[in-house]
C-alpha cells in the first residue's frame, strides 16, 4: 500500500521524501487526539506535490511532523518519514536542527511572523549560510544579494538595509522565500504561502516559486485550501479529509475524474466559471468536519456523503484503492463505492432558481469622497507647520444599486473598499458627495445621529467569523438585542419567537440561541452574523468579505444562504470582495476599485468580458481557477501598490499598468469612458483599442458542466 | 453545517463558572496558591469560632510558643509583650487585612476600569488627560504617596482604601485602556455602533466582559500588593488604628523584643503576610498558566 511502487529505480528518480503509514497525535485535555492517520506520501526530486483540504484536516500537522515541530503536546505515534533514504526518527536533535533550514525549508502563511522585526533583512538572510555552511559574512552577503535578485526584488541593496516592517507584504514573502532557498534545500514546505497576500501579488509569488524550484531542482510540498492554486503549481495532489488522504493522484487525473465523493463535493462548492447563481447554483456539502475524537466508524466522510450505504460504509476503516485510468496509474482513492457512483447522474437533480428582478434604485452614491488627514506629531512637522497631508481613501465614487440587486465592490487590500463601507454605515462621514439611501443623504450623518429606521435599513455582515460575535454573550441575546433596538418586538416572549424565526431562516437549530459563540464553528458564526444583519429587516446589507475566512464547503453554504435570504426579502446586497470567482458567481453588477478610485463598473457580463480596464484584466488573470480546461492569459503585475499618501498624479494604476500609454498616464487623470449605458471604464486607452483585447479567460464550449463531471464514463 | 456541534446541552452561568474554577486544578502551583488564600479566607470568616482567645485580652506576657495558659488552652504561637495571644491576633488581623485589602482593591478596580474604558474607547483629549494624570501619579514612589496621604488625612481604614485607590487605579487604568483599545477594533463593536448603541453600553456590556481574562490575573496580584501595603503601613505606624490587631502593626509593636529573645512575636505575623502574598501570587500564576493553555 505504498506509493513508492511507481517510483522507479533510477538514481535521479530517488524520492527526496518518503512517508509511510505516518500517524501523528496531539495530547490535550480531552486525551489523545489523532490528527493524521495512515499517511503515505512520496516526493521525488523536482516534483511539486500538493496537500489540499479544509481547515482541521491535518495538512499543516503533516508539514510540522516532517519538520518535527510538533510542539510539546504533539508527537509521531507511528509510521516513518524517510528523508533522502534515511529514517528521520534516527536523527538526533542536533542533526534535525541542522537539516531544518538547510535541507528542508519551510515557508509559512504570514511573512511577518517568519521575519524578526528587530533585525535588518540583511542580517536575517546572511545568518542562513553563515550558520549552516560556516561561510564568511562577506560571502553570505553576496549570496543574499544574489538570491534577492533571483526573487525579483528591484533594489536588493536598499532592501537589505531595511527592517521587515518597512517593506510590503509581497516583498516580505519574497524575502522569506529567498531565505528559504539560500541554502539550496532539497525540499521546500510551503504552508499556505500566498493566502495572506493579494491575488495579483499571489500570482507573482506562485510564478516565482515554480521558476526557482525548476532551476534548482527543489522538491515542493505545497499546502493549501485553494484548489485553483493547486492546479497551477502542483504535479500531484493529495486530498485530505479528517486526518487522512481520501484521494491522491496526478493533478489532471484528479481534476478531470475526481472519484471520491468528498473531492467531488469540493468542486461543487467552488464558484467555477460555469456556475451560475440561478441556473447552476453551488452545491454545498451537508454537515461539517467531524471532530477528531468523534470520527464515525468506517468512512469518515460517511455521514456527509450522499452515496452512504449503511452496513457497508460504516464498517471497517476504508483502505486506499487504486483507480485504473489510462492516464495515471497512481490515482488512488479511499472509497468503497468509487466504482459504482455515477456523479453525473447525481448532479442532475440540482434545482434552479428564478432570477431576481431588479427593482427601483435604493442606494445611490454620487461623487463620494473620503479623505483622511494625517496629523504629523513629530517636532519637525510642528515647527514647519506645513499643511496636513491627506490620504485619499475614496475618490469620486459613484454608482447605483437597485432593490434586490447584488453589487460587488472588488479590489485588493488598500483599494478603499472598507472605507467605503464605513462611510455607508456612518462609522465615518463622507468628505464630499452624497450617499443616498431611499432618497436621504446618509453620507454626512454619523451613526450616532441616525434614526433607528435609518440604522435598521442598512446593516452589515462582517468578514471575520471569530470577530463578528461578542464572545461573552449568548447568540440569542445578541440577536434579541438587535430586535429590541430596532423596535421590531419588545415583549420578551415575542422577541424570543423572533430570535427562533431568524435561527430557522439561517438554518440553525433553535437551541443555538443559548450557546456562546465559541461553541460554534466558523460557518455557524457567520450564519448568526447574517441573522443579526437581517434582524431589523434591512433594505440594504453590506457584506464585507463574508466568506473569505471560511472553508470552501462552508463558504458555498453561507453564500447560498445569503442569497436565499436576499431573494426572499428583496434586499440590496453590496458584496465587498477580492475574490473574482465569487463575484462573478453571485453579483449582478461589479465595481472595480484601485487605490480609492473606481476603475471600471458595469454589469457582471460586461466587466468579465472585453473591453476591460487593464487592471480588471490583470485581476482576472491573477485569480486561480480550479478547472484544467479553462484557458487563461497570464498577466503578472510588477511593483507594489503605491502609498495612498502619495498616489500617482494621473491614473492611479499607471505605475503598474502593463498597457501604459506613456507620460499622459502619469500626469492626467484618466477620462471615464462609457462603453455601454452603465458600463464605465476610466482609462486613457481608447475604447476601440480596449475592445480588441483578447478575453483573459477562455471557457471551452461544452454543455456547461462543472469540472469533473465532463468526462466520466 | 447543522446540529452536530460538540457541546451538547447549553450551560448555565453557574456551571461555566464552576468549570473555569475546576480548570485551575491543571496547575499545581495555582492550586497551592488557591488553597493558601482559601485557608486565610476561611480563617477570617470564621475568626470568632477559630481563634482560641480574645485577641485583645491581656493574659500572660512574654509567653513563648507552646506555653500552656493557666486558665486552659495553649498559646500555640506564644503571646506578645502585653500578654495577648499571637495566633488569635493573626486570625483576627487576617480578617481585617483581607477585608481592607479586598475593599481597597475592588474600589481601585472600579475607578481604574471606568477610567481605562473611557480613555481607551473615546481616545482623543480625554485619553490624553487621563493618561497624563495617571503617568504623574505613577511617577511617584508608591510608598511616598501612601505616607503622604495617610499623614495628611490620618490613619484610618477608609483612608487606607483611599490611598490604595489613588495609587493603584492608574496602573489598572493602563491595563484596561490597552485591552479596550484592542477590543474596540473588533467587528462586534462596529456591529454595536451600527445599531446605535450608546458608548457606555458598548464599554460596559460589549467590551468589559471580554477584558476579564487579564484583569482577573492582575486582581490576584494586586490583592497581594495591597496586603503588603497594609502590612507596611501598619509597620510604619500608619495602618489600622490599635488596639485591634493588624499584621504590620503587630510586627512594629513587638520589634524591640525580637532581639531580646522573643523573635516569635514578630516572626509569626511576618510569616502570615508573606504566606498570604505568596498565595495570591501563586494563584495569579496558576490562573495565567491555565488561561494560556488551549
Amino acid at each position: 500500500m505504498s506509493v513508492t511502487e511507481h517510483a522507479g529505480a533510477s538514481g535521479d528518480d530517488a524520492p527526496v521524501l518518503e512517508i509511510s503509514g505516518l500517524r501523528l497525535s496531539y495530547y490535550t485535555r480531552a486525551g489523545e487526539i489523532p490528527a493524521v492517520m495512515d499517511f503515505d506520501l512520496t516526493v521525488r526530486k523536482g516534483e511539486s506535490v500538493g496537500l489540499v483540504g479544509e481547515s482541521g484536516c491535518g495538512k499543516s500537522t503533516v508539514a510540522n511532523g516532517i519538520m518535527r515541530y510538533m510542539g510539546r503536546n504533539g508527537g509521531i505515534v507511528g509510521g516513518s518519514i524517510r528523508f533522502k533514504g534515511r529514517d528521520m526518527s534516527e536523527f538526533s536533535e542536533e542533526e534535525i536542527r541542522r537539516i531544518r533550514g538547510r535541507d528542508i525549508a519551510m515557508i509559512y502563511q504570514e511573512p511577518m511572523a517568519s521575519l524578526n522585526p528587530s533585525m535588518t533583512i540583511a542580517r536575517q538572510l546572511t545568518e542562513v549560510p553563515m550558520v549552516h555552511e560556516g561561510v564568511s559574512e562577506e560571502e553570505a552577503r553576496r549570496r543574499a544579494r544574489e538570491m534577492l535578485e533571483a526573487v525579483h526584488i528591484p533594489d536588493p541593496n536598499r532592501l537589505m538595509a531595511s527592517y521587515p516592517h518597512q517593506v510590503s507584504g509581497g516583498q516580505q514573502q519574497r524575502v522569506v522565500i529567498a531565505m528559504a532557498l539560500l541554502s539550496r534545500p532539497a525540499l521546500l514546505l510551503l504552508d499556505e504561502p500566498t493566502t495572506a497576500l493579494d491575488v495579483t501579488v499571489e500570482a507573482g509569488i506562485v510564478e516565482l516559486i515554480a521558476e526557482l524550484s525548476k532551476e534548482a531542482g527543489t522538491s515542493l510540498l505545497y499546502i493549501s485550501h485553494n484548489l485553483g492554486l493547486m492546479l497551477e503549481v502542483c504535479d500531484r495532489i493529495c486530498v485530505m479529509y479528517s486526518g487522512e488522504v481520501v484521494e491522491e493522484g496526478h493533478i489532471d487525473s484528479i481534476f478531470s475524474w475526481p472519484k471520491h465523493p468528498y473531492t467531488h463535493g469540493l468542486f461543487g462548492c467552488i464558484p467555477l466559471p460555469h456556475a451560475d447563481k440561478n441556473a447552476r447554483p453551488l452545491v454545498a456539502i451537508p454537515g461539517q468536519l467531524p471532530l477528531p475524537h468523534q470520527r464515525p466508524t468506517g468512512c469518515y466522510f460517511g455521514p456527509r456523503c450522499s452515496f452512504f450505504e449503511p452496513g457497508r460504509c460504516d464498517g471497517d476503516l476504508v483502505a486506499m484503492e487504486s483507480v485504473h485510468t489510462d492516464d495515471d496509474p497512481a490515482h488512488r482513492v479511499r472509497c468503497l463505492r468509487w466504482n459504482e457512483i455515477d456523479h453525473d447522474a447525481a448532479v442532475r437533480v440540482e434545482e434552479t432558481r428564478e432570477p431576481v428582478s431588479v427593482g427601483e434604485t435604493v442606494l445611490e452614491v454620487d461623487n463620494m469622497r473620503k479623505y483622511y488627514e494625517v496629523r504629523e506629531t513629530s517636532l519637525a512637522a510642528l515647527v514647519s507647520r506645513g499643511s496636513p497631508r491627506q490620504v485619499k481613501a475614496n475618490e469620486q465614487i459613484s454608482f447605483r444599486a437597485g432593490e434586490g440587486e447584488t453589487v460587488a465592490i472588488v479590489g485588493e487590500s488598500g483599494c478603499g473598499k472598507s472605507t467605503f463601507a464605513k462611510v455607508l454605515m456612518g462609522l465615518e462621514t463622507a468628505t464630499e458627495g452624497e450617499v443616498r439611501l431611499d432618497g436621504t443623504d446618509l453620507g454626512s450623518i454619523p451613526v450616532k445621529q441616525r434614526t433607528p429606521e435609518q440604522l435598521a435599513s442598512l446593516q452589515m455582515v462582517f468578514q471575520n467569523p471569530n470577530d463578528t460575535l461578542n464572545p461573552s454573550h449568548s447568540v440569542g441575546a445578541q440577536i434579541a438585542r438587535v430586535i429590541r433596538r430596532f423596535g421590531i418586538e419588545s415583549e420578551p416572549a415575542r422577541v424570543q419567537q423572533q430570535v427562533f424565526r431568524l435561527l430557522d431562516t439561517v438554518k440553525l437549530p433553535r437551541d443555538f440561541a443559548s450557546r456562546k459563540p465559541r461553541q460554534l464553528s466558523g460557518g455557524q458564526k457567520q450564519r448568526i452574523g447574517i441573522a443579526r444583519a437581517f434582524a431589523g429587516n434591512p433594505k440594504t446589507v453590506i457584506a464585507d468579505e463574508p466568506i473569505s475566512a471560511l472553508d470552501v464547503s462552508v463558504a458555498a453554504a453561507v453564500t447560498e444562504l445569503l442569497m436565499d435570504i436576499q431573494r426572499e426579502h428583496r434586499t440590496t446586497l453590496l458584496f465587498i470582495s477580492h475574490d473574482l470567482s465569487a463575484v462573478r458567481y453571485l453579483s449582478d453588477r461589479v465595481v472595480v476599485m484601485y487605490l480609492g478610485q473606481i476603475m471600471e463598473r458595469g454589469s457582471t457580463e460586461e466587466v468579465f468580458a472585453p473591453p476591460y480596464h487593464p487592471y480588471t484584466e490583470a485581476l482576472l488573470s491573477a485569480v486561480p481557477i480550479a478547472d484544467p480546461e479553462v484557458e487563461k492569459r497570464r498577466i503578472v503585475l510588477e511593483g507594489n501598490l503605491p502609498s495612498p499618501l502619495d498616489p500617482p498624479k494621473g491614473c492611479p494604476f499607471s505605475t503598474r499598468c502593463p498597457r501604459r500609454l506613456g507620460s499622459i498616464c502619469d500626469t492626467d487623470p484618466p477620462p471615464v469612458q462609457m462603453n455601454a449605458d452603465r458600463h464605465a471604464i476610466a482609462c486613457h486607452i481608447p475604447l476601440e483599442e480596449l475592445r480588441l483585447v483578447e478575453p483573459v479567460i477562455t471557457i471551452p464550449e461544452r454543455d456547461a458542466l462543472p469540472a469533473g463531471e465532463g468526462a466520466t464514463g | 453545517m447543522t446540529d452536530q456541534t460538540t457541546t451538547a446541552a447549553p450551560d448555565s452561568r453557574l456551571m461555566t463558572a464552576a468549570r473555569s474554577v475546576l480548570l485551575l486544578r491543571e496547575s499545581p502551583v495555582g492550586v497551592f496558591g488557591g488553597l493558601i488564600v482559601l485557608t486565610f479566607m476561611l480563617l477570617a470568616i470564621f475568626a470568632p469560632l477559630v481563634a482560641p482567645f480574645d485577641p485583645n485580652a491581656t493574659i500572660l506576657p512574654f509567653a513563648t510558643p507552646g506555653t500552656a495558659n493557666p486558665e486552659g488552652g495553649i498559646f500555640l504561637f506564644g503571646t506578645d509583650h502585653l500578654g495577648r495571644d499571637i495566633l488569635s491576633r493573626i486570625i483576627w488581623g487576617g480578617q481585617r487585612v483581607l477585608f481592607y485589602a479586598s475593599a481597597a482593591t475592588i474600589s481601585a478596580y472600579v475607578v481604574g476600569i471606568l477610567m481605562g474604558l473611557a480613555a481607551g474607547y473615546f481616545r482623543g483629549w480625554l485619553d490624553e488627560v487621563i493618561s497624563f494624570v495617571a503617568n504623574v501619579i505613577l511617577s511617584f514612589p508608591i510608598m511616598v504617596l501612601y505616607v503622604l496621604i495617610i499623614a495628611k488625612f490620618g490613619a484610618s481604614g477608609i483612608n487606607i482604601i483611599f490611598a490604595v485607590v489613588f495609587a493603584s487605579s492608574p496602573g489598572i487604568m493602563r491595563i484596561v485602556r490597552g485591552v479596550t483599545m484592542d477590543i474596540a477594533t473588533r467587528d462586534y463593536i462596529a456591529a454595536a455602533q451600527t445599531r446605535g448603541e450608546g458608548p457606555w453600553y458598548i464599554m460596559l456590556v460589549e467590551i468589559l466582559p471580554n477584558a476579564r481574562g487579564p484583569l482577573i490575573v492582575d486582581f490576584c496580584l494586586r490583592m497581594g500588593y495591597t496586603t503588603i501595603t497594609i502590612g507596611a503601613l501598619g509597620f510604619l505606624g500608619l495602618g489600622l488604628p490599635p488596639p485591634d490587631p493588624d499584621w504590620g502593626g503587630m510586627i512594629t509593636e513587638t520589634r524591640a523584643f525580637v532581639t531580646g529573645g522573643f523573635p516569635h512575636m514578630a516572626i509569626f505575623p511576618a510569616c502570615a503576610v508573606s504566606l498570604l502574598v505568596l498565595g495570591f501570587n501563586l494563584l495569579a500564576d496558576g490562573l495565567r498558566e491555565v488561561s494560556l493553555r488551549d
